[in-house]
């Protein structure tokens, strides 16, 4: 076997008792709440059939209402998750905790593209440009990483939202899209399906809403890349194939782009890395702008104390961190040799 | 039995050298401390109660304006900034209490028990920490030891790592094992050996973290998942005043914004300024 597939084998197998400590520790989290969940969901006076019916929602007693114990219900929580059966949503017709993330997945998925997209132009950019130019320049990116690494996202968003939406008038203050433009559903992400379909309202609406929450998201996660460009591109100033170069009169122009493919690695796997901000960035961003998606779904299921929901979404997104870093961490295999190991 | 012997390397505190960018940094956290600890001085109102009309502009009487229910904006800032700093002590206490010890015997005996450990540790390392932070603040209910517990969990593994790294390379040092030949016990070795020589670390963990904690604070009371209502919170004002901002009263968003702002940057240009000392001195020796 090549050392790749050894590589691969072994990852793989190392992400089943890291899902397995993750969803255990969900489990046990949800479990620590101090008195009764049920009566902290529906109240003291709530008459005893909904506060049965509840218990059997949430896995604490069996059909005929006798308390299940602990070890049992630890059991039962891993086997329904092993089927892909997150429980029942407590309020809302009852639905299944997959299909309401299912449907607030793609808004999230969108929004978090987008942020990466707005980070990695701004964020290169300037690294790029901080570490060419050196001196005062070099320091002044320096600084930028670093406020913007420490910014608070709603805040920023808000100050966007009062700046672009409230004064200037020039764009949606929240939401997806404007209501009736929805293109059909074809991958779930507007932007795309309304290109797909030719929709161009569609799209321009889509677009006009995804500036501020992209653009605020992209912000606060500009600073690692622009620090990472920026030392790399300092390193390679300093390498001889560069020094050459300069010495044989090679345009700068020219030279950049010779850079850049070697500050590429190091860039790509701040890349991976910042995925599990990315979504944690989504959050806070979707709640700030109205955004329709799992952040936004989950701070309105914890206002409502709708905890198979809150305990199926971070589920869920303990598991695609974890296979978003299993995933990034064979791609890094596949194109750097010197990882596996 | 008496030791004579200490290690030469105990410092308590480590002597850092601050740049321009970490006086900065610590200009804007001593800024927060001094309204956190002056509060009753600084503000002529109470933070919790109605003192003044409506949604009231700044003014003369009302440096920062009123909320929806008038109360006094500069009030619940000030008063704000002893939760924040209260909530991000304490949790910082309550992960080190529990990081640190179990790194230092999770590295000083390894083996299986080291190995579970790790293994626990780098699962919650890989959690998204708000995420996490949010699970057990919304299980634990609102509250300020709560939310520090809720805010605590989540950077014990920080601690622990690194506690445990510099554990694994201090057992292997000739003192250790000097120690060890004049027949100190493990209790001994790990209290007046290992334990001085992480301190810095600790440090250093410390100071990158913090800004960290001060943005997850802000985030679950922005939820609604820290402190109960009428106390004064600035990521709970926030998210307060934010249906307001379409009609354009926006200083009930500005300014609770800008002090956590404040605060995080300032604890980042110190992180920053920290990290970039013992870098330099670790190039140096």
């Amino acid at each position: 076997m090549t050392s790749l597939k050894v590589f691969v084998i072994a990852r793989l197998l190392l992400v089943i008792p890291t899902i397995l400590l993750l969803v255990s520790l969900v489990f046990f989290i949800m479990r620590v709440m101090p008195g009764d969940p049920v009566i902290a969901i529906v109240g003291m006076k709530a008459p005893p059939e909904r506060i049965l019916e509840l218990r059997k929602a949430l896995g604490l007693v069996d059909e005929s209402g006798n308390p299940i114990p602990l070890p049992i219900q630890y059991f039962n929580y891993l086997a329904n998750l092993f089927r892909g059966d997150f429980g029942r949503s407590l309020i809302w017709g009852k639905r299944p905790v997959l299909v309401e993330i299912m449907e607030h997945l793609p808004a999230t998925i969108e929004l978090a593209m987008a942020g990466f997209l707005v980070s990695i132009i701004l964020g290169v950019t300037l690294g790029t440009i901080g570490g060419w130019k050196g001196g005062k320049m070099s320091s002044a990116v320096k600084i930028y990483s670093a406020i913007t690494y420490a910014l608070f996202i709603p805040w920023i968003g808000m100050m966007l939202q009062l700046l672009f939406a409230v004064w200037l008038k020039v764009l949606p203050v929240g939401g997806r899209i404007d209501p009736g433009l929805e293109p059909p559903m074809i991958t779930g992400l507007y932007l795309l399906d309304s290109i797909l379909t030719g929709r161009w309202d569609s799209f321009v609406s889509a677009l006009r809403h995804i500036i501020l929450p992209s653009l605020t998201l992209g912000l606060v996660i500009s600073g690692v890349f622009s620090r990472v460009a920026r030392t790399s591109v300092e390193e390679i100033m300093r390498q001889d194939f560069v020094i050459a170069a300069r010495a044989r009169g090679i345009p700068e122009h020219r030279l950049v782009v010779h850079i850049l493919r070697n500050a590429f690695i190091p860039i790509m796997t701040m890349m991976g890395l910042q995925l599990a901000l990315l979504m944690t960035g989504a959050i806070l961003t979707e709640t700030t702008f109205s955004w329709p998606g799992m952040g936004t779904s989950l701070f309105e299921r914890i206002e409502y104390r709708d905890y198979t929901t809150v305990q199926g979404t971070v589920v869920f997104f303990a598991i695609i961190i974890s296979v978003i870093n299993l995933v990034v961490d064979i791609l890094y295999a596949y194109i750097d040799p010197r990882i596996r190991y | 039995m008496m030791y004579t012997f200490r290690p030469i390397l105990v410092k308590l505190v480590p002597k850092v050298r601050l740049s321009i960018l970490g006086w900065a940094g610590a200009g804007m956290v001593a800024l927060t401390v001094f309204l956190a600890i002056f509060a009753p001085l600084l503000t002529p109102y109470d933070p919790t109660k109605a003192v003044g009309p409506s949604l009231q502009p700044p003014c003369w009487e009302y440096p920062l304006g009123t909320n929806k229910i008038g109360q006094d904006m500069w009030s619940r800032i000030v008063y704000g900034a002893r939760t924040i700093l209260i909530v991000v002590l304490l949790s910082t206490v309550i992960s080190m209490l529990i990081g640190v010890p179990l790194g230092l015997i999770s590295g000083y005996a390894g083996g299986l028990l080291d190995r579970i450990l790790s293994m626990i540790m780098d699962a919650i390392y890989a959690f998204p920490s708000l995420i996490l932070a949010i699970a057990m603040a919304a299980a634990l209910g609102p509250g300020i030891l709560n939310t520090a517990i809720s805010i605590a969990i989540v950077y014990v593994p920080t601690y622990f790592r690194m506690v445990r790294g510099q554990t694994l390379s201090i057992k292997e040092q000739l003192y250790v094992e000097a120690a060890r030949a004049i027949g100190a016990n493990h209790t001994a070795i790990l209290i007046s050996y290992i334990f001085p020589n992480v301190i810095s670390i600790i440090t250093v963990v410390f100071t990158l973290s913090v800004a960290d904690v001060v943005l997850t604070e802000a985030a679950l009371s922005f939820f609604g998942l820290s402190v109960p209502a009428p106390t004064p919170d600035w990521g709970f004002d926030l998210k307060a005043g934010h249906p307001y901002l379409l009609s354009g009263y926006w200083w009930l968003v500005t300014f609770p914004g800008l002090m956590i702002m404040i605060l995080a940057v300032g604890f980042t240009f110190i992180g920053e300024s920290v990290a970039e000392y013992f870098q330099a001195r670790e190039v140096r020796t």
